[in-house]
């Protein structure tokens, strides 16, 4: 990682692959957390449901599972558009447009997070 | 579509069908899928913070034929891509190269996949029971 930085085709690539994996790691605990919440939440109603993810370390796992989600999300869309769209047009507007909405559902949902875990 | 007619290597038609390289699409194919699953994440997370009713809507919608395939579905997602994401990491560290044990790990995989997927189906079942 050290000597391939700043160096040639590994501009901004390296960072790329090591952020996918990074958040790929986190994933693979944070995705079984989410599976469990999900189970624990299929037979609450609304208030039980408000209360699960208001507790802190659900709300703080919720937080950086959709931080995480998201992220990922967009690199590995990225890689699929570099991959399939050919024309530069389309591509550029395709990967500027999951970028927004990445970055929309993260803010939204992680205020909504904020927001329930506040009462508010 | 390319501006040119460039030569292009030749693509998936004349392949013969491998549990490497259907892993690999497949692995693509869950990570879109589940992509759009965040979507209902985000929107079951708005509704939580927004009120009973909207909550009603995402549980309606939940139960629905539609909804409950589409969970399915991404249960099964997640776990495939779960499983060869970290089948993934351990390559990149090197390991499970060789051909026999890359073959393998394609099956445990796959296979471990639909087992996750029927334990989460198990524990719906068995709350359901209890409740």
């Amino acid at each position: 990682m050290k000597t391939a930085v700043g160096l040639g085709s590994a501009k901004s690539g390296t960072r790329h692959f090591m952020a996918e994996r990074v958040t790929a790691l986190a994933l693979t605990a944070l995705g079984l957390w989410i599976v469990w919440i999900a189970l624990e939440m299929l037979h609450m109603d609304y208030a039980a449901a408000r209360a699960l993810i208001a507790r802190p370390y659900n709300a703080v796992l919720m937080i950086a599972f959709l931080i995480a989600s998201f992220w990922h999300v967009q690199l590995g869309l990225q890689v699929v558009i570099e991959d399939y769209v050919h024309a530069r047009g389309l591509e550029l507007a395709a990967q500027i447009a999951v970028k927004f909405v990445c970055f929309l559902g993260a803010a939204a949902s992680v205020l909504a997070v904020v927001r329930i875990a506040l009462g508010s | 579509m390319p501006a040119s007619a460039r030569p292009l290597s030749p693509h998936l038609s004349v392949y013969r069908w491998e549990i490497q390289m259907v892993t690999s699409i497949v692995h693509r194919a869950t990570g879109i899928f589940l992509s759009l699953g965040m979507l209902l994440v985000a929107w079951a997370l708005l509704a939580l913070a927004s009120g009973p009713a909207a909550f009603a809507g995402v549980a309606a919608f939940c139960a629905s034929w539609i909804g409950l395939i589409l969970l399915l579905g991404w249960t099964w997602s997640l776990a495939f891509h779960l499983l060869n994401g970290i089948r993934h990491l351990l390559q990149d560290l090197g390991l499970g190269y060789a051909p026999a044990t890359f073959v393998r790990n394609g099956w445990l995989v796959t296979i471990g996949s639909v087992v996750l997927t029927a334990l989460v189906v198990a524990c719906v079942f068995a709350q359901r029971g209890a409740a």
